[in-house]
């Protein structure tokens, strides 16, 4: 396993202003440490990711920068607010796009909004226009005078990520942005975050389960059972995972364990589904001396780049995804849609 | 404070809203008490007759107030359990973490459910003419405080019940015991006057009792069923609604 000192790299503390600024952070629930003594800045307008598993402790941090939850020890500032003391100011400069559906759904898309922008103090005169510009930002314009109860759930996402823009906060959280969506709403979301980000003077955190989505981000803390296990630019982060993939099924695997750990002193073992999966310095080298001399009959060989998955999996030893935490999302899902009937 | 008061009517606001969209609602807010006064009414009347008792149509005048007051009691009462199910649905996390000081909230939920409460015991006085009792311009304006008030009784003990409790579950097991017993005794459905001392008393513990005496006392006048002279009927209620408020706005604020 690659040293985690490499992953952390929090950039020139000195020259960019910082946003978000958590210390030694720790959230203590009876007898479950959610997030344990953590720390790591934001700076302004970029795009920030938090990327792990189920129960990371994901939401309970950005619960505590957005003062819905009070941290048990350690300094959380948000904008120069301290969370404990200016809780109102951190709250008027924030936008928040919960985990969990937060509309209220006997309402039109425009009520909806109209009932945030008084409730963050828009001039009244600003207020139809702003609805109308953030509404066109995520294609719902001809949906406003609807019922959000006759919206789908991609509709509604985009509708809170909306209303979380109405008010134009310093930092924009989105929790979960694309949870429960199929691929096509999902990429749309992401255009819009991409958007916003290009278009407006916004910071945005986010948090997801989803490799490939984690990609758009300046920068990815990846959080295990609440430790930062490495924070750095995608880029680096696969950089410094480096190396290729091989994973390969061959008809005697332990055999093939052993060809290569003597020829090649690589060290792997058996994973699921019967294959062999190692990384190499570059493939294109290593698979012609390989298949030379391999003594066992080869079934199928694969190469790829190394993703952000196997960073994960690399620091953590598991898959972001497994099976039991998708099982577990869909079950959260279901539960939603039962209780939005 | 501009911004709290903004906050206020916005909360505010969303209740009237929601009440004058859900057509369902206001049908029901008429059929139930119609129900209560002309059949559960009648037949109750009709029996008395039957027993000897006379007075049937003195008990339908009598009856009349306590229907007005259960429908603005328990229409308060469901306004102020809504943020339990807000809390359910997740709506109620917008509005805690909006830059809205956790007082605005209670207070705009208070006002906003006894505003729909208010409404809806009014509009009962439409069957006035029906149990032949008069209504006249002088006792609706006297009425439309007095609803209010009463409303906000019980909205704001509802409001602080509402701080703590995490589901509607609990919300339905609080409704039978405590609600449906406290309203039992509170005179709404028949007279405390020749009940026995026990149930005297615990009538006179009961806050709600004092709401529906001051109700009854201004749409029938002085009869042989009140309880108190409405001044004390006011004072209590008013009084009532100052600790509940009160005890509502703590709670969230601890939460905060
Ligand atoms: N209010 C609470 N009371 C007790 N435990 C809690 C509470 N909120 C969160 N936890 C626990 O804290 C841990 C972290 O939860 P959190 O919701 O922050 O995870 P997450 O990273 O957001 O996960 P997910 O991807 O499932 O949303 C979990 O073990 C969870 O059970
Ligand atoms: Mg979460």
């Amino acid at each position: 396993m690659i040293d985690n000192i490499n992953y952390i790299n929090n950039g020139d503390n000195n020259k960019i202003d910082k946003i978000i600024e958590v210390n030694n952070l720790v959230k203590k629930f009876k007898n479950i440490t959610a997030v344990n003594d953590i720390s790591f800045n934001v700076f302004k307008n970029e795009i920030f990711g938090f990327l792990g598993p189920n129960g990371a402790g994901k939401t309970t941090t950005i619960n505590i920068i957005c003062t819905l939850l009070p941290p048990t020890s350690g300094t959380v500032r948000l904008n120069n607010y301290d969370v404990n003391k200016d809780k109102y100011k951190i709250r008027n400069s924030i936008g928040l796009v919960f985990q969990d559906p937060t509309l209220d759904d006997r309402l039109t898309a425009m009520e909806n909004l109209n009932f945030h922008a008084l409730l963050y103090d828009v001039p009244f005169k600003e207020i139809k226009k702003r609805i109308d510009e953030v509404l066109e930002m995520v294609d719902l314009l001809k949906r406003k005078k609807d019922l959000v109860r006759n919206f789908s759930g991609g509709m509604k996402r985009r509708l809170e990520i909306a209303r979380g823009l109405i008010h134009y906060p310093k930092v924009l959280f989105l929790d979960e942005p694309t949870i429960g969506l199929d691929p096509q709403t999902r990429n749309r979301i992401w255009e819009y975050i991409i958007k916003l980000k290009r278009e407006k003077d916004i910071t945005i955190f986010l948090t997801t389960h989803y490799m490939e989505e984690s990609e758009i981000c300046d920068r990815i803390a990846i959080i295990d059972e609440g430790k930062i296990a490495a924070l750095n630019t995608p880029e680096n982060l696969k950089k410094i995972a480096g190396s290729d993939i091989i994973t390969i099924i061959s008809e005697d695997n332990s055999r093939l364990i052993n060809y290569l750990k003597e020829n090649f002193s690589i060290a792997t073992e058996i994973h699921k589904e019967n294959e062999v999966r190692f990384e190499v310095k570059d493939s294109s080298k290593f698979i012609p001396s390989f298949i030379r001399h391999c003594p066992v009959k080869i079934l199928s060989i694969n190469a790829r780049k190394s993703t952000l998955n196997d960073v994960f999996l690399n620091l953590t030893g598991k898959e972001i995804r497994d099976e039991n935490a998708s099982s577990k999302e869909m079950m959260r899902i279901h539960a939603r849609a039962r209780m939005r009937r | 404070m501009r911004k709290e008061l903004l906050g206020v009517y916005t909360i505010w606001l969303r209740d009237i809203k929601k009440f004058f969209r859900d057509r369902p609602r206001i049908i029901g807010s008429i059929a139930q008490p119609a129900l209560f006064l002309f059949v559960l009414g009648s037949g109750l009347a009709s029996s008395f007759q039957l027993f000897g008792g006379g007075g049937g149509q003195q008990f339908l005048a009598f009856m009349f107030p306590g229907i007005i007051s259960m429908t603005v009691l328990f229409t308060a009462f469901f306004s102020a359990m809504s943020i339990v199910w807000d809390r359910e649905f997740g709506f109620l996390k917008e509005v805690l973490v909006s830059p809205i000081s956790r007082t605005s909230i209670v207070v705009g939920k208070n006002l906003g459910g006894s505003t729909v409460a208010m409404i809806q015991g009014l509009i009962i006085l439409a069957f006035a003419p029906i149990v032949k009792i008069n209504i006249n311009i002088i006792s609706i304006l006297k009425l439309v405080p007095a609803t209010f008030l009463a409303a906000m009784a019980v909205s704001s003990f509802g409001i602080a019940l509402a701080a703590k409790l995490k589901s509607m579950q609990a919300f339905q097991v609080l409704t039978n015991f405590i609600l449906m017993p406290m309203f039992f005794l509170s005179g709404a459905l028949f007279p405390l006057t020749n009940a026995p001392q026990w149930l005297k008393f615990l009538a006179r513990i009961n806050p709600l009792s004092y709401s529906v005496d001051m109700l009854r006392t201004i749409i029938i006048g002085k009869n042989i069923t009140q309880l108190h002279p409405l001044n004390i009927d006011i004072l209590v209620t008013l009084g009532i609604t100052a600790v509940m408020s009160a005890i509502g706005i703590i709670l969230f604020n601890l939460q905060d």
